[in-house]
């Protein structure tokens, strides 16, 4: 019985999968169980967990993430099952009989209160200096069961050094309670393989690779082990305090460019539902607190589509025309987990990556230069912050390569998190801000930048330009209100095929590149999407044995489930529900723009016109919106 | 006693005993058994009424029904050879002096269930028994007791293979062995899916004790009723005791279930015994006044591991040594466990050095109680047994301890 | 480590892939195997079964911390394991293992300075009747006395 969502994790960490009945109606296809003497019918195979939630009863949990296959560790969702001896983890029991549940006896209470003792015991660390207070599943649930003192005593030394070697994620092991969810995101949900338990018995712990510092093995640093910690054992490594200490210098220009995916999810911070974007509200937010400045990061993301989109054509052009051998398909290279989980899985794919920096690096570039220049100040004093969903930005502003603009381009990553941080320490109420909007030269951007957010975002907005360039016709006229649906969902990975069917005539921000587009004509031009880095190996192992995806032209992969949504740096908790509402949050905010693709976005143009006057992928371009790439291999020295 | 221990495999003549030592002849079981049908066999083990020797007592010819019933292309039998409670050697004994008889009881396993190949999960302590098991399994190839086709029997191929453990208790646990088996650390599953229908690999498997197994070859050659004649009605068959501890005569034992705990240690020659550790660290201790208890499921279960102390012995050294051997063993994946263990021994630390209050060592109980209840494991569900046992059998010597506590050491 | 030495380690783990199959239930011997003959599983090693086997390293680096017999750093060249559990306690393994922390000078968990020994303790051996019971590498000692201990150690190479 193989567990659909995990091949990779042990059978010790996999739910008894018993396959889900056709027809649950039929006879045999449902079960009934009686919970607290409450009769409920429920299909085959569920587990007691699931059914106790369809029957509105709380169990507590602990190492249970809805994202993640079952491990059962921590038993605190113990239940009692009529004439079994022991008591049964409710996260992992499978129901394939009509049995009789008690959640709330005697020897059920005890045990949780036991165990939350227990972990307690060990447990090193104070609430009110730990960043998730008063959002840490520990904690509530030594709220939930009245821990109101230390009943089996309470540790007085750290076991564990902290390590903060890595730019992104810092585990502090000593609040660790080995749920384990880190260990089954990193092998199982990515597939990256950089953390599992480490000794056994009472010396188990969370280590990497011969206990490295983190910054030393193959870390993604995607950081979707700490979106699914309950505690604060992992966490991102936090700017903050170098940002106050910037915004405090009357020397410095601060300023901040804002990502979309924060803007959809930042609201949760602030006890909002799942599913709003605070746009409006978080710019004024912004310069309350002291930013000089604020960009939106959706301006570069419209010019990464017009950078990456000309290479996809040259590279096309080259094959097809010029019989030249290219690197294709071509992948996106705007996730810097994905970037490095290339550079280190499949080093020798690092040519199919567009060159074609992320849109962060590239604001972060034309900050320091283009707006530097315009405004006057000197790029010396300018201190750039991005705020960002992910904590894999915070590495890649750290790699070494990204100085393009003579200083380093953006100084700080900074996730949703931590801004929402430093919202509350200004005392400023989000949700109560009045809106306003981004600030000049670089104002507001397209819906194509805003969707780079969604897991196939990238795609569509390329899509919606190349559709443009190439065909002359409106993607109004192809796809209904420009909503490419194909490539949208949460699907793993989504493949789609776009006839060209008819050419029209050389845009012309294009024309020094190629003459005209019959080459064109009568293709197919097919395309890929996945998210999640464990889908992007299954495309990657595909294409090394030459199967569909190899023929794609343009792949988006993005390293975190559901896309920057989800990324790394994001409100906790996450799962599916709350990727889908901020999607929805996304694609709402798009459909209400009036510009939705990034070859119509006005700065962009004045842009190319004003200083990147050798147009999409020129020189100029060259210098400082593209980059290059480091075949890192798997090798741990 | 000879300081270097014989690994040559060979009998020792002065062994005795009504069943497991009987007469046997090399792959007299093998071959009765391919005379006979799968459900023939099924019967016969069911009229015996084995239950698994490992420790948990399950019906054998039920464990074998069920993986018989499984619908796969391959399954496996996997002998647990991981014998690590302390005070148990009767399975090395087993396995050195009369490895016909595992082995044969894994071939009529094998043929019972429609396994294609057996696993003997040998612990690592016992890696010298390794060279010599393997040439005699290449013995069993030669005389085509093993390979294919075995004895002439059309279409029934099998083979077994060694695996080494490494020096974990916790995988003689069914479920961890076989996670280990795969090359995973040895942390036990959720249950269910039980082995018999996802095992190794995913296939279905069965996990038999080697004592089982080697009953498994008597009760083919000489029936079920035949083995049922001996032990009692809920407790057929006779059982092998491993005796330590302060006794003459210590050793492997074979007696009928039901004989009564004075009865082995007149047997043994423990003179002045005050408790006897039945069932290894994870039993139950049992003191003088119930000497009268008869070691059968219905009474005293026991794996086989029967250590003694007697009258010199401080009852609360033993207990502490019994935990440091769970804070050792403890997978360390479930909380009431890895840290539960560790809580009773300083627990065990606390009355050692006179520094406890009754309330204190009643909330351990307690907590004991709930790690029975609530661990995700045997090893878990049994650790707090001593504990809890140990202290209420022998209040008075543990808390009374004063100075005069550390009697006899 | 030499280009020259790694090549061979990997020839070698290579030789145990083939024997025992790479699939990753092939893990726990091809550790053997390794532990065997180097008496420890180095960092390259262990990624070199990694690679062979399609596991990340960090589960052959977890599986081997979690085993009592596998080790990731080097030991002394001979290791002496006495059974520490009860049985073997209440015949005197106390005695047995003063006698061996006097005579090589060591206490139990380390390693003489010429690097000839390891001593530490391990749970029960299986040979309770017999006890104390010790292993010097894989065989096995029993009904050991202080004196018959180190008279063994001296024996050994
Ligand atoms: C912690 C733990 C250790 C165990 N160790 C052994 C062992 O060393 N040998 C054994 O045969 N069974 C052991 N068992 C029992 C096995 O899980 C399993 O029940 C047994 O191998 C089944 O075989 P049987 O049906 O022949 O008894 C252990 C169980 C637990 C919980
Ligand atoms: S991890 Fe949770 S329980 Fe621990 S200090 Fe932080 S908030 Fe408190
Ligand atoms: S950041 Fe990503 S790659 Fe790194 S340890 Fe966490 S889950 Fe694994
Ligand atoms: S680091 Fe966090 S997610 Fe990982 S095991 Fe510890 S508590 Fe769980
Ligand atoms: S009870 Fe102990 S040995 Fe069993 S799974 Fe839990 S921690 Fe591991
Ligand atoms: S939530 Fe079920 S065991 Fe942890
Ligand atoms: S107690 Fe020492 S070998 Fe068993």
């Amino acid at each position: 019985m193989e567990d659909k969502k995990s091949l990779r994790a042990p059978v010790s960490q996999k739910p008894h999968v018993v396959p889900k009945p056709e027809h649950p109606e039929y006879l045999g296809g449902s079960i009934t169980v009686e919970i607290n003497e409450k009769k409920l019918t429920v299909p085959f195979g569920t587990t007691i967990l699931e059914a106790c939630k369809q029957a509105q009863i709380h169990i507590p949990t602990l190492c249970h993430h809805e994202d993640l296959c079952v491990a059962g560790v921590c038993r605190v969702c113990v239940v009692e099952v009529e004439g079994m001896r022991t008591l049964q983890a409710s996260c992992a029991f499978p129901i394939t009989a009509p049995i009789k549940i008690k959640t709330t006896t005697n020897a059920v209470r005890k045990a949780r209160k036991h165990i939350i003792d227990l972990l307690i015991s060990e447990h090193y660390g104070e609430c009110y200096s730990c960043f998730r207070n008063n959002n840490c599943e520990l904690q509530s649930l030594a709220k939930e069961y009245g821990v109101d003192h230390y009943n089996f005593g309470h540790v007085t030394q750290p076991r564990y050094e902290v390590d903060n070697s890595s730019y992104s994620v810092v585990r502090d092991m000593d609040k660790c309670v080995l749920c384990k969810r880190c260990v089954r995101t990193c092998i199982d949900l990515q597939e990256v393989g950089v953390l599992e338990a480490i000794d056994r018995g009472h010396n188990t712990h969370i280590g990497t690779f011969f206990d490295k510092p983190l910054a030393e093995v193959i870390c993604i640093n995607c950081g979707q082990c700490i979106n699914r910690c309950p505690t604060g054992a992992l966490r991102a490594n936090d700017p903050r305090d170098e940002i106050w200490a910037a915004i405090d210098d009357p020397t410095k220009h601060v300023v901040i460019q804002t990502a979309p995916s924060p803007r959809a999810a930042i609201g949760e911070e602030f006890g909002q539902g799942a599913g709003k974007s605070f746009t409006g509200e978080l710019n004024t937010a912004l310069r309350r607190i002291g930013f000089d400045k604020v960009f939106d990061t959706n301006f570069t993301a419209d010019l990464t589509i017009i950078e990456e989109g000309t290479e996809l054509i040259l590279r096309l052009y080259k094959a097809l025309v010029k019989k030249e051998i290219v690197a294709l398909p071509q992948f996106t290279s705007c996730s810097p987990g994905w970037v490095k989980y290339l550079e280190h899985f499949y080093p020798e794919y690092i040519d199919n990556l567009s060159s074609a920096k992320s849109p962060q690096q590239m604001f972060g570039a034309l900050i320091k230069t283009f707006y530097a220049q315009k405004a006057g100040i000197d790029p010396a004093n300018i201190v750039s912050v991005a705020l960002m969903p992910c904590s894999a930005k915070k590495f890649e502003c750290n790699r070494p390569e990204m100085n393009s603009s003579g200083y380093k381009d953006v100084d700080y990553g900074l996730t949703t998190r931590e801004l929402a941080q430093m919202i509350k320490e200004a005392g400023i109420f989000l949700p109560e801000m009045p809106q306003s909007h981004f600030d000049d030269p670089f104002g507001e951007a397209s819906g194509a930048g805003l969707i780079f957010g969604a897991t196939g975002g990238v795609m569509e907005a390329a899509l919606r330009s190349v559709i443009e360039f190439v065909t002359g016709k409106r993607v109004e006229d192809v796809y209904a209100n420009a909503d490419i649906t194909p490539v949208r969902g949460f699907e793993g990975i989504r493949y789609a095929e776009i006839p060209i069917t008819e050419v029209g005539p050389v845009p012309k921000l294009l024309q020094h590149l190629v003459p005209d587009w019959n080459w064109l004509k009568g293709a197919t031009l097919k395309i890929a999407v996945c998210h999640g880095t464990a889908n992007a190996k299954k495309v990657m192992e595909d294409i090394k044995a030459g199967g569909k995806f190899s023929e794609c032209h343009f792949i988006e992969f993005m390293a975190c489930p559901g896309g920057c949504l989800g990324g790394g740096g994001q409100p906790i908790p996450t799962n599916e529900e709350i990727r889908k509402k901020r999607a929805e949050a996304i694609y709402n905010e798009d459909k209400s723009l009036p510009v939705r693709k990034s070859h119509e976005n006005r700065h962009v143009t004045e842009l190319y016109d004003m200083f990147l006057t050798d147009g999409p992928c020129g020189h100029i371009s060259h210098k400082l919106l593209h980059t290059h790439y480091v075949k890192r291999g798997k090798f741990i020295a | 006693m000879q300081n270097h221990l014989e690994v040559k495999l060979g009998k020792k003549t002065d062994r005795k005993g009504p069943v497991i030592f009987s007469e046997y002849k090399r792959g007299e079981a093998i071959k009765k058994a391919l005379s006979m049908s799968r459900e023939d066999i099924l019967f016969e083990l069911k009229d015996s009424k084995l239950k698994g020797r490992g420790g948990a007592g399950f019906p054998t010819s039920t464990k074998w029904m069920l993986t018989a019933a499984a619908k796969a292309e391959k399954k496996f039998i996997i002998c647990n050879a991981d014998e690590g409670e302390p005070g148990t050697f009767k399975d090395r004994v087993l396995l050195m002096e009369y490895p016909e008889l595992v082995f044969d009881g894994m071939v009529v396993g094998g043929y019972t269930i429609g396994a294609q190949l057996g696993i003997v999960y040998l612990r690592g302590e016992y890696e010298y028994l390794l060279k010599p098991l393997e040439d005699y399994l290449e013995e069993m190839r030669k005389d085509n007791l093993l390979g294919k086709n075995i004895l002439g029997k059309e279409g029934f191929d099998f083979d077994i293979e060694i695996v080494l453990g490494s020096g974990a208790y916790v995988c003689g646990e069914e479920t961890a062995l076989i996670e280990s088996l795969e090359g995973h650390r040895g942390e036990p599953r959720n249950r269910p899916p039980y082995p018999i229908n996802t095992g190794f690999l995913g296939r279905p498997t069965s996990v038999n004790n080697i004592e089982t197994l080697a009953a498994v070859s008597h009760i083919v050659v000489k029936g079920g009723k035949w083995f049922a004649k001996f032990g009692t009605d809920k407790s057929s068959g006779s059982k092998l005791f491993s005796v330590s501890g302060d006794c003459e005569k210590p050793g492997v034992y074979e007696l009928p279930w039901g004989t009564k705990i004075s009865e082995l240690l007149e047997i043994v020659g423990a003179k002045n015994a005050k408790a006897v550790q039945i069932g290894g660290a994870s039993g139950h201790c049992i003191p003088k006044s119930q000497f009268d208890r008869t070691l059968a499921y219905e009474d005293v279960p026991t794996g086989g591991s029967v250590m003694i102390f007697n009258e010199n012995r401080d009852m609360l050294h033993v207990l502490k040594n019994f935990m440091e051997f769970f804070v050792d063993e403890s997978c360390g994946q479930c909380t009431p466990c890895r840290i539960g263990n560790v809580k009773l021994l300083e627990g065990v630390e606390m009355i050692e050095k006179g520094q406890y209050t009754f309330a204190h060592i009643n909330k351990l109980k307690e907590l004991g109680r709930t790690m029975q209840l609530a661990s995700k494991c045997g090893l878990g569900q049994s650790s707090p047994n001593p504990f809890i046992s140990i202290l209420e059998n022998f209040k008075d010597e543990i808390f009374n301890r004063g100075n005069g506590g550390r009697n006899g050491r | 480590m030499l280009v020259v030495e790694k090549n061979a380690l990997s020839e070698e783990i290579e030789s145990y892939v083939e024997k025992y199959g790479n699939d990753r239930s092939a893990l726990l011997m091809i550790l053997h195997e390794i532990q065997k003959k180097h008496r420890h599983i180095s960092e390259f090693a262990q990624q070199e079964v990694a690679r062979l086997l399609n596991i990340h390293p960090v589960e052959v680096y977890s599986v081997i911390s979690f085993f009592a017999f596998l080790n990731s750093n080097p030991k002394g060249r001979n290791l002496v394991r006495i059974c520490q559990t009860i049985s073997c306690d209440m015949k005197g393994k106390k005695q047995v293992v003063q006698a061996i922390e006097r005579e090589l000078g060591i206490k139990i968990g380390e390693t003489t300075k010429d690097n000839k020994f390891t001593v530490e303790y391990a749970n029960c051996l299986g040979l309770c009747d017999m006890g104390p019971a010790m292993a010097i590498n894989d065989q096995v000692y029993v009904n050991l006395t202080p004196e018959k201990a180190v008279e063994l150690l001296s024996k050994v190479k």
